[in-house]
């Protein structure tokens, strides 16, 4: 069994700006296979990370379609965090 | 040849005139033609707007106003449609979005048109970055926008009946004329 797996994580708009980064590719531990879970190991490396901390204006997607924060991760996944859309 | 593609995720401008006219264009079975345009406003929450920038995310983009379209035509009959949508630096009176629908009625047109934008503005990701006197800010989401949504919502099959007895009352108040 693998005890990590990786996935590519990315980030838009105003928590691009706060996190100073588009996005990486992760390797993630063992347990860390949703996107609820993914937040909290992400919100936990501080300061700035801190921002995905709370949910409220934290919006996500799995391999370009919206996903809540119970939705699966598998590995090769695409994810990616940004606050609630904004256009039309 | 192959049918033009319904939605464009695009930084270049557009021509409404011309996408309009492309929606009824050797139809002989459309009746109708409904169409939506978004502007660049000078002003927003009391600030005024010099500029602003649209943020997307390639790909999803695409395929969330491409799922947006399917569930449209799953509500209504529709015969054509015309997403555009532009990313990048945009001023004040510059077209942001384009909505047309062709239909045989003008309910289903007008109905689907607004039901796009709708969902386009909860669902599609965007991101709107304003540039005012005060600095640049990133602009939040508004709570009118998602019950504008919301109306939509679990209305697959329900109201899907409301809206065509909508539709046929005024084809009968037509008809009395």
């Amino acid at each position: 069994m693998n005890m990590t797996m990786k996935v590519k994580v990315l980030y838009f708009a105003s928590l691009r700006e706060a996190l100073g980064a588009s996005g990486e590719e992760l390797a993630l531990p063992a347990g860390v296979d949703t996107v609820g879970a993914l937040r909290a190991h992400l919100a936990a490396r501080g300061e700035a990370w801190q921002a995905m901390a709370s949910g409220r204006n934290l919006r996500a997607a799995v391999n370009q379609r919206m996903a809540g924060l119970e939705a699966a991760i598998a590995a090769g996944d695409e994810v990616a965090f940004f606050p609630p859309v904004t256009g039309g | 040849m192959s049918a033009p593609s319904e939605v464009s995720v695009q930084e270049a401008d557009f021509d409404v005139g011309a996408e309009i006219a492309g929606l009824g264009e050797g139809r002989r079975d459309v009746g109708a033609v409904a169409s939506f345009v978004g502007l660049v406003r000078d002003i927003n929450d009391g600030s005024g707007v010099s500029a602003m920038t649209l943020e997307h995310y390639p790909g999803m983009t695409e395929r969330a106003l491409e799922d947006i379209v399917a569930d449209a035509r799953r509500r209504w009959s529709v015969l054509g449609v015309r997403v555009i949508h532009r990313y990048g630096r945009l001023e004040p009176t510059d077209r942001i979005v384009f909505v047309g629908i062709a239909s045989a009625h003008r309910g289903d047109a007008f109905a689907a048109c607004e039901f796009i934008m709708d969902y386009l503005k909860t669902r599609a990701p965007f991101w709107k970055r304003e540039e005012t006197p005060q600095g640049a800010r990133w602009v939040d989401a508004r709570e009118a926008d998602d019950s504008a949504a919301a109306r939509w919502e679990g209305a697959e099959q329900g109201a899907l009946g409301t809206d065509k007895g909508i539709e046929e009352s005024w084809d009968e108040v037509e008809q009395r004329r």
